[in-house]
C-alpha cells in the first residue's frame, strides 16, 4: 500500500473521470478514492454526484453503508484484527485484549499519534492458522500476543 | 536442467512466512550459484505445515515443511534439491495421508500448478471443459450440468443447472454471469484458495456459463479482505484476454464472453446474492425482495447467473469429464465433492474434498487430528455464523446437505470450525447476535432491530436476571427473525443461538460472572466485558 496523498481536488475528479463511465461506477470510485487519499473525503461527495447523476445523499448513504470507507484518514498502520468464530476459538479475544491495551484503544480507533488504526474484522479466510490479522494489506497467522507485539514493534520502528 | 524448487503464493502460506522463506531460498541458490527455478504455486491446503517447500525429483514432488528462513540453509546442505532426507522432509507430497485421502476434483491443480502459467494450467487438463462446450449447444451443457447434481456450494445448496436453465430461457438483450467471492463466513477459504492457486478454473467455468446461457459479459464480486485473491485474478484475467480466452473470440470460436474483478467493502451482506448485486450496481448493499429471482431480473435488471466460486470452479471438471462422473461422487441429492475446510481449534487445519457423505467425526479426527491445544473437543460450528453449534454426540453426522438439515443444522459452504472445551456458548450465542446487529443490511426490522435486542437479552440471561423469562423471549425472538427477517442472515441467526441453548443448556446456567471478569484471562472465550462498549454500535 502506498503511502496516501494529501486531499487534492483536481486529481479527485481526474480520477473520478476515469471511471465514471463504468457500469455500476460508484465502489471503484470509492476505493480509488480511498486508495489515493487514504479516506473520502466530505468534498469529493457533490463531485461524484454530480459525475454518476446521483444526490448527494445517495453518495453519502454509500459511503457510510461499507465499513471500509473512511470519513478521516487513519493512522500511520493500519492492524485489522480478526474477531470472527475460527480466531476466536484460538484465542483472538485474549490478543486483541492485548493491543487494545498496549496502544490505549479500543477497535475501531486511532491512536492518539496517529501511529495505529486497530479496526475489528469479521474473517480474513485464514481460519486453519488463527488469529489472523492484517497490517497494512499484509495478512499473518497464528497471531499470539507475542506476535502482535512483534509486529507492532516492527511497524514502529519502520516508522 | 533446471531444478524446479515450489514455494507456495497462497495469502494463508505467506501469512507465516512463504515469502520469506522464498528470498531466502533464492538467496541460498544464487550464492552457492545453483541452477534451480523458484515457482511461486498454490497451497495444497495442508496449512499446518506452511509453508510447504516441494522439490521436484525423478521420484515425484518432495514435500518439507513447515519451513521458516532458519532452516533454508541447511535444508540446501542436506540436500534437499536431489530430495534428500531432513528432518523437516515429509516424503512424497502425493502420499501425505490428509492429501492420499482426499478426491480433489475441483482442486485438482490447486498447489501443483504456477497459478498464472496458462501453459501450465492447460497442460493439466485446463480448458478441455470449455472446448468440450464449444462443441455442444446452449441446452446441452446446461443438460450436463443439471445431470452432474451440482448445488449451489456458497451455502444454499440450490441447483445450478436450474438456475442456468432459467437464466438460458429468459429472452433479454443481455445477460450477466456473476461470481459470489464475498467469502465472508468465518472457516471458510476455499473460494479464497482456489482464486489465488488456479484462478484460470473460475475463468473457465464463468465462460462456460455464459456461452450456456448466451451471456457476454460477467463479473467477479471479491471481497475487499481477499486482496491477494483481487490481484491473482486481475492478471489471470488479463493474461486469458491476452491469449483468447477472452473478449469477442473465445478460443476461436466467435463468441464472446468479458470479465472483469470487482471488489467488495466490508459488508457480510453482500454475500447475500441480492446485496452482491446492488453492491455491483454501485449501490448500498441492501437485499432486494424476491421474486424476481435473479436469473429473471438480475445486474442492471437482466437475466443473471450467481453462482459461487466453488460452483462456477467446479463446472470446468463437469463439462470435461461429463455430468454422469461427476454425479457418480457422493450420497442422497448431494452429488460430487464437497470442499470442507477444516479450522478454528484443529491440529492439522486445511482444505479437504472429498465425495458428500464424509463424517463430521472423520473430517475432525481422520483428517484434523483433533484440537489444537490438545484439550477435549466441545463443540463444533458447521456453515459459518449462521450455522448451528454442534456437540460431540452429533459428530457421526454425514456431511451432506439434508443430514444437517434433519439435525437443525447447516452445511453451508463446508467450513467447519473446532472449539475445545475453554468455549463458553453463552458467549457464542451472544456474539451471533452481536454480529447480525453488526452486519444487517438494515432494511427488514426483525434483523435490524431484532439483533440488537438479542445481544441485550442474551446479556440478561448471562447476568442472570431473570433467566427462565429471558430465555423464553430470547425463544421468541429467535422465532420472529425466522420467520420474519427477509433473507438467511436474519433467519438463519436464531441456529447458532438455539442450538447453543439446545445443547449446551449448562452455559446458559451459569453463575453470573464477576464485574472485573476478563481482564487478562488466557481463554478468549469467557464472557467478556470489552465488547458491551464497542464503539460499532
Amino acid at each position: 500500500m502506498g503511502k496516501p496523498k494529501a486531499w487534492d481536488a483536481d486529481r479527485a475528479s481526474t480520477l473520478i473521470k476515469e471511471q465514471e463511465s463504468v457500469p455500476g461506477a460508484l465502489l471503484p470510485i470509492l476505493h480509488t478514492l480511498q486508495d489515493e487519499f487514504g479516506y473520502i473525503d466530505k468534498a469529493a461527495i457533490p463531485m461524484i454526484a454530480d459525475a454518476l447523476n446521483l444526490s448527494h445523499a445517495e453518495v453519502h448513504g454509500v459511503i457510510s453503508f461499507y465499513h471500509d470507507f473512511r470519513h478521516a484518514p487513519a493512522g500511520k498502520h493500519v492492524l485489522k484484527m480478526c474477531r470472527a468464530e475460527a480466531c476466536q476459538s484460538m484465542g483472538c479475544e485474549g490478543t486483541i485484549r492485548h493491543v487494545e491495551e498496549r496502544l490505549g484503544v479500543r477497535l475501531g480507533e486511532t491512536t492518539g499519534d496517529r501511529s495505529f488504526t486497530v479496526d475489528a474484522v469479521y474473517c480474513l479466510g485464514n481460519c486453519a492458522l488463527s488469529p489472523a490479522v492484517m497490517l497494512d494489506g499484509k495478512l499473518y497467522g497464528r497471531v499470539s500476543r507475542e506476535v502482535a507485539d512483534f509486529l507492532i514493534d516492527s511497524a514502529q520502528r519502520h516508522a | 536442467m533446471s531444478v524446479k524448487v515450489y514455494i507456495p503464493c497462497d495469502a494463508a502460506a505467506v501469512s507465516v512466512g512463504a515469502d520469506a522463506v522464498a528470498k531466502s531460498v533464492a538467496a541460498e541458490i544464487a550464492s552457492r550459484r545453483l541452477n534451480v527455478t523458484i515457482v511461486r504455486n498454490g497451497s495444497r491446503g495442508m496449512f499446518w505445515l506452511e509453508p510447504l517447500v516441494e522439490v521436484e525429483t525423478p521420484q515425484g514432488r518432495i514435500a518439507y515443511g513447515p519451513v521458516s528462513v532458519d532452516s533454508v540453509a541447511s535444508l540446501f546442505d542436506a540436500g534437499f534439491l536431489e530430495g534428500k532426507t531432513h528432518p523437516l522432509c515429509l516424503g512424497p507430497t502425493e502420499e501425505i495421508p490428509f492429501l492420499k485421502n482426499q478426491e480433489r476434483l475441483t482442486f485438482a491443480r490447486c498447489g501443483i500448478t504456477d497459478p498464472l502459467s496458462l501453459s501450465d494450467y492447460m497442460s493439466h487438463g485446463g480448458y478441455r471443459g470449455l472446448e468440450r462446450a464449444l462443441k455442444l449447444s446452449p441446452e446441452a451443457i446446461v443438460e450436463e450440468v443439471t445431470v452432474s447434481g451440482l448445488r449451489g456450494r456458497g451455502g444454499a445448496g440450490f441447483p445450478t443447472g436450474i438456475k442456468w436453465r432459467t437464466v438460458l430461457n429468459t429472452q433479454a438483450d443481455r445477460k450477466y454471469i456473476v461470481c459470489n467471492a464475498d467469502e465472508g463466513d468465518s472457516g471458510t477459504y476455499a473460494d479464497r484458495m482456489i482464486m489465488e492457486g488456479d484462478p484460470f478454473v473460475l475463468i473457465e467455468g464463468m465462460t462456460i456459463a455464459g456461452i450456456a446461457v448466451g451471456a457476454t459479459s460477467g463479473y467477479i464480486y471479491v471481497r475487499s479482505e481477499y486482496p491477494h485473491a483481487f490481484r491473482a485474478l486481475k492478471r489471470a484475467i488479463a493474461i486469458a484476454y491476452d491469449k483468447g480466452y477472452l473478449g469477442e473470440n473465445v478460443a476461436g470460436s466467435g463468441k464472446r464472453f468479458d470479465l472483469d474483478v470487482r471488489l467488495g467493502a466490508g459488508a457480510y451482506i453482500c454475500g447475500e446474492e441480492t446485496s452482491l448485486l446492488e453492491s455491483l450496481e454501485g449501490k448500498r448493499g441492501q437485499i432486494r425482495f424476491k421474486p424476481p429471482l435473479p436469473a429473471i431480473e438480475g445486474l442492471f435488471g437482466k437475466p443473471t447467473v450467481i453462482n459461487n466460486v466453488i460452483s462456477l470452479s467446479s463446472v470446468p471438471i463437469i463439462l470435461h469429464k461429463g455430468g454422469e462422473y461427476y454425479k457418480n461422487f457422493g450420497m442422497g441429492k448431494s452429488r460430487g465433492t464437497l470442499t470442507i475446510q477444516l479450522a478454528g481449534n484443529i491440529k492439522r487445519g486445511g482444505l479437504v474434498e472429498k465425495a458428500f457423505g464424509l463424517s463430521l467425526r472423520e473430517a475432525i479426527y481422520d483428517f484434523g487430528g483433533g484440537t489444537a491445544s490438545g484439550r477435549p473437543l466441545r463443540a463444533v460450528q458447521v456453515g459459518g455464523p449462521l450455522g448451528a453449534y454442534f456437540p460431540e454426540s452429533l459428530l457421526d453426522t454425514p456431511l451432506d446437505y439434508e443430514a444437517f438439515a434433519e439435525r437443525k443444522g447447516m452445511l453451508g459452504h463446508g467450513g467447519v470450525v473446532v472449539f475445545d472445551d475453554t468455549v463458553d456458548l453463552a458467549h457464542q450465542a451472544r456474539f451471533a447476535m452481536e454480529f447480525c446487529a453488526v452486519e444487517s443490511c438494515g432494511k427488514c426490522t426483525p434483523c435490524r432491530v431484532g439483533s440488537t435486542r438479542g445481544v441485550e437479552v442474551i446479556d440478561r440471561i448471562i447476568a442472570d436476571q431473570n433467566r427462565a423469562e429471558n430465555l423464553e423471549l430470547l425463544d421468541d425472538l429467535c422465532a420472529v427473525l425466522t420467520d420474519g427477517s427477509l433473507c438467511a442472515l436474519g433467519g438463519l441467526i436464531p441456529y447458532p443461538v438455539q442450538s447453543a441453548i439446545r445443547h449446551f443448556p449448562e452455559d446458559f446456567h451459569k453463575p453470573a460472572p464477576s464485574p472485573d471478569n476478563g481482564s487478562g484471562k488466557v481463554s478468549a472465550n469467557v464472557p467478556g466485558k470489552v465488547e458491551e462498549t464497542r464503539p460499532w454500535h
